[in-house]
């Protein structure tokens, strides 16, 4: 039998899923060894549940959303996260460190309508989560290396250590020797590639903190590049900005600002 | 009160599928009448326009992007655009191409996406594009060779297709020389027939022969297809600068639901998206694609809005030979991006996303740090529309079971490639009451 598979999407922009459906040439081969049951985003027909693996877009944002995941939970076997809004938060938990009454009312012309919570959180704030993939979208192969994992039922395992040691080993010129550009390589998650520095720019940390960053050398290779204050602040809160140790970095820069 | 031989009917579509967000509609229907329509939209607000002020308008092309993962293209080009006036800046003409390459990836891939994975299903009787797959593999085969080549431009320019890095204020961060691009050249012309055959394919549908009083609206440049530039054109007649955007269009607000419509002032809906671009700018297709839409016996430009599937797969062809044509002129610019200074001001900008214009405002302080923005994606302009078209299919709904006109609210809604990700302001959404 083929493992019953399910997407579900909170709130999200959709492209971490989009990314099954960018697998080309391996959609077909994929739809063969698992069955997605509920897809909605690509199929109409949407099976019941006890799903064998739910793949989780998305971060928490409503109160509706809070009760949804719990039942999400309760009906799938594995769980995993897929990309920077259900692990982290998102780029929209900027949200947490704002006065949602106003940003509703900054997009809004009644407010009021709007059901919302204050703040955006990921998946595993909510419910024990068995795997996350990270990335702002998820890399491709990464995604499909877990579903492979999970067919032979074997623990996905991804790498965690920093963008730079890709970035070396990829022989990109490092942009922040060569440029002085800030690059959040040093301290994010490979994932990518090492993507930016390969396109002459500093990493923004779309992948989210790697396993051996050290949070108070890099504040300091900031600073010593000239970003400070708020200008340091917004490179941290950034995609990833709500994970732990971006979040205390650049809340501690802010504290000691004012 | 309703008397007790009344007919009452309530559809309930819960979770329109093969649709990018979420989306549910709900009708109402006493004695055959239409009592309430309505398109809930419950999309999660993520407020991007809020958190958007205070941040760097250098950052903001990366940030736009994460609005929709289907077309972060489009976004990362209003923006960039918006703020290119904004700071005065002059684009190199070889970048200027480079974009257009950059904007016909994202369309393939996009259009490839929706005609064989979102809307062909529907016209065939599939749930989803695994199951077309059993009937026509070849149909599908075709379609996932199309898509993927866009993909492969995004990503040659950017890095990767959903949300890639190399677009910035002025330019690109890095830009291909040219042998980097001979493979892409080659994979595209090995897709012509593909896109060819793909639309002969989809104009032999079983496409619903409506037509409807429809006002198109799309960019329009005085001598090419519209993609990044031009002005707004419209068939009743509208023919003005992006910038006075707001002249021309209102977010409107109805009563009944606080719902934001997009309507163009004084008239009402319009509808954006490849048919509007097709019905606006047949001319500036070229005689091949042209010939092509010829041959469909479809007539164009049309107020039918199911041909839209066929604009779609048009536009994919003409993305095509747009792509071989930038390739073949290609020369790499002196730099890849344009430096400038930052400055207050406003900018505001117009792009065609696959789904339709998208218009881009943002206000600048000094710094260069963005003191309002406004985002009006495409689906929440076409909202006003996909209505009027419901609307319009209500009294229909009494001859049919529930599961046909179910099928027929999600194809006319498909019509529009609907992506309720982009929706920036959606809000639930009551259409009629009595
Ligand atoms: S992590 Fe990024 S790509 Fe994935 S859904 Fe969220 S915004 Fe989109
Ligand atoms: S270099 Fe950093 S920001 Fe760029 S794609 Fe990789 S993880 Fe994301």
């Amino acid at each position: 039998m083929k493992p019953r598979a399910a997407v579900f999407k909170f709130a999200s922009c959709d492209g971490c899923q989009l990314q099954f459906l960018n697998a080309e040439d391996e959609l077909l081969k994929l739809a063969g060894q698992v069955d997605f049951v509920y897809f909605p985003e690509a199929r109409s027909r949407a099976l019941e549940g006890p799903y064998d693996i739910a793949f989780v877009e998305g971060s928490i944002t409503t109160p509706d959303d809070a009760r949804r995941i719990i039942k999400v939970r309760e009906e799938s076997h594995y769980l995993a996260t897929i990309g920077a809004c259900a692990t982290a938060g998102g780029i929209q938990a900027l949200r947490n460190w704002a006065d949602v009454e106003q940003y509703r009312r900054v997009t809004y012309p009644s407010p009021e309508f709007i059901s919302t919570l204050s703040t955006s959180t990921p998946i595993s704030e909510h419910v024990r989560v068995d795997c996350e993939v990270w990335g702002c979208p998820v890399d491709q192969h990464q995604l499909l290396a877990v579903v492979r994992s999970l067919l032979s039922k074997a623990r996905p395992v991804l790498p965690a250590y920093s963008v730079c040691m890709d970035c070396k080993r990829r022989g990109n010129v490092c942009v922040v020797v060569a440029r002085g550009a800030p690059c959040l390589g040093p301290v994010t998650r490979t994932g990518c590639g090492a993507l930016c520095p390969a396109f002459n720019r500093g990493c923004y940390g779309c992948f989210g903190p790697a396993d051996d960053q050290n949070m108070e050398s890099f504040a300091r290779l900031l600073a010593s590049q000239g970003v400070t204050g708020d200008d340091a602040v917004r490179r941290l809160r950034g995609i990833n900005g709500y994970v732990r140790p971006w979040r205390e970095t650049a809340d501690a820069i802010a504290a000691d600002k004012k | 009160m309703p008397s007790r031989r009344t007919k009452s009917r309530t559809i309930r579509v819960n979770y329109l599928t093969r649709a990018e967000g979420e989306a549910a509609l709900r009708i109402h229907l006493r004695d055959g009448a239409l009592i309430e329509l309505r398109l809930e939209i419950f999309e999660p607000p993520r407020f991007f326009e809020a958190f958007l002020r205070g941040r760097d308008s250098r950052e903001a092309p990366d940030l736009t992007a994460r609005i929709c993962g289907i077309c972060p293209v489009a976004y990362q080009m209003s923006t960039v655009h918006a703020f290119e006036g904004l700071y005065g800046l002059t684009i190199d003409p070889a970048v200027r191409e480079l974009r257009r390459l950059y904007l016909c990836g994202e369309w393939i891939e996009s259009h490839a996406l929706h005609i064989h994975m979102l809307a062909a299903p529907d016209f065939l009787g599939c749930d989803s594009i695994i199951t077309l797959a059993d009937r026509n593999r070849e149909a599908v085969e075709r379609g996932l060779r199309i898509k993927k080549i866009g993909n492969a431009i995004v990503a040659a320019l950017g890095g990767r297709s959903v949300h890639p890095v190399g677009a910035c204020i002025g330019g690109f961060t890095r830009v291909p020389r040219r042998d980097q691009l001979a493979d892409l050249r080659e994979q595209l012309l090995r897709v012509r027939d593909d896109a060819v055959e793909c639309v002969r394919w989809v104009s032999h549908f079983d496409l619903p022969a409506v037509t409807r009083d429809i006002e198109f609206v799309s960019l329009r440049h005085p001598d090419e297809y519209p993609m990044n530039e031009g002005r707004m054109a419209s068939s009743k007649g509208i023919d003005a600068s992006p910038d006075a955007f707001d002249d021309f269009f209102e977010e409107h607000q109805v009563p009944y639901s606080n719902a934001l419509h997009c309507k163009v002032k004084g008239r009402g809906p319009y509808f954006l998206g490849p048919l509007a671009r097709v019905n606006l700018n047949l001319d500036r297709m070229g005689p091949e694609v042209t010939s092509v839409a010829r041959e469909t016996g479809i007539p164009w430009p049309n107020s039918n809005p199911y041909t839209g599937i066929v604009a779609r797969a048009l536009e994919v062809l003409y993305a095509i030979d747009e792509a071989v044509r930038v390739l073949d002129a290609y020369q790499p610019p002196p730099a890849p991006a344009a430096s400038f200074e930052v400055r207050s001001g406003v900018g505001r900008a117009i792009t065609e996303a696959p789904r339709g214009s998208l218009y881009h405002a943002f206000e600048t302080n000094e710094r260069g740090l963005i003191h309002s923005a406004r985002i009006v994606p495409p689906t929440s302009q076409n909202q006003a529309r996909i209505e009027a078209d419901l609307r319009a299919l209500a009294p229909d709904f009494i001859q049919r079971s529930l599961a046909e006109a179910t099928h027929m609210c999600e194809v006319a809604i498909r019509n529009y490639d609907p992506c309720i990700s982009c929706s920036t302001h959606f809000l639930k959404l009551e259409i009629e009451r009595h």
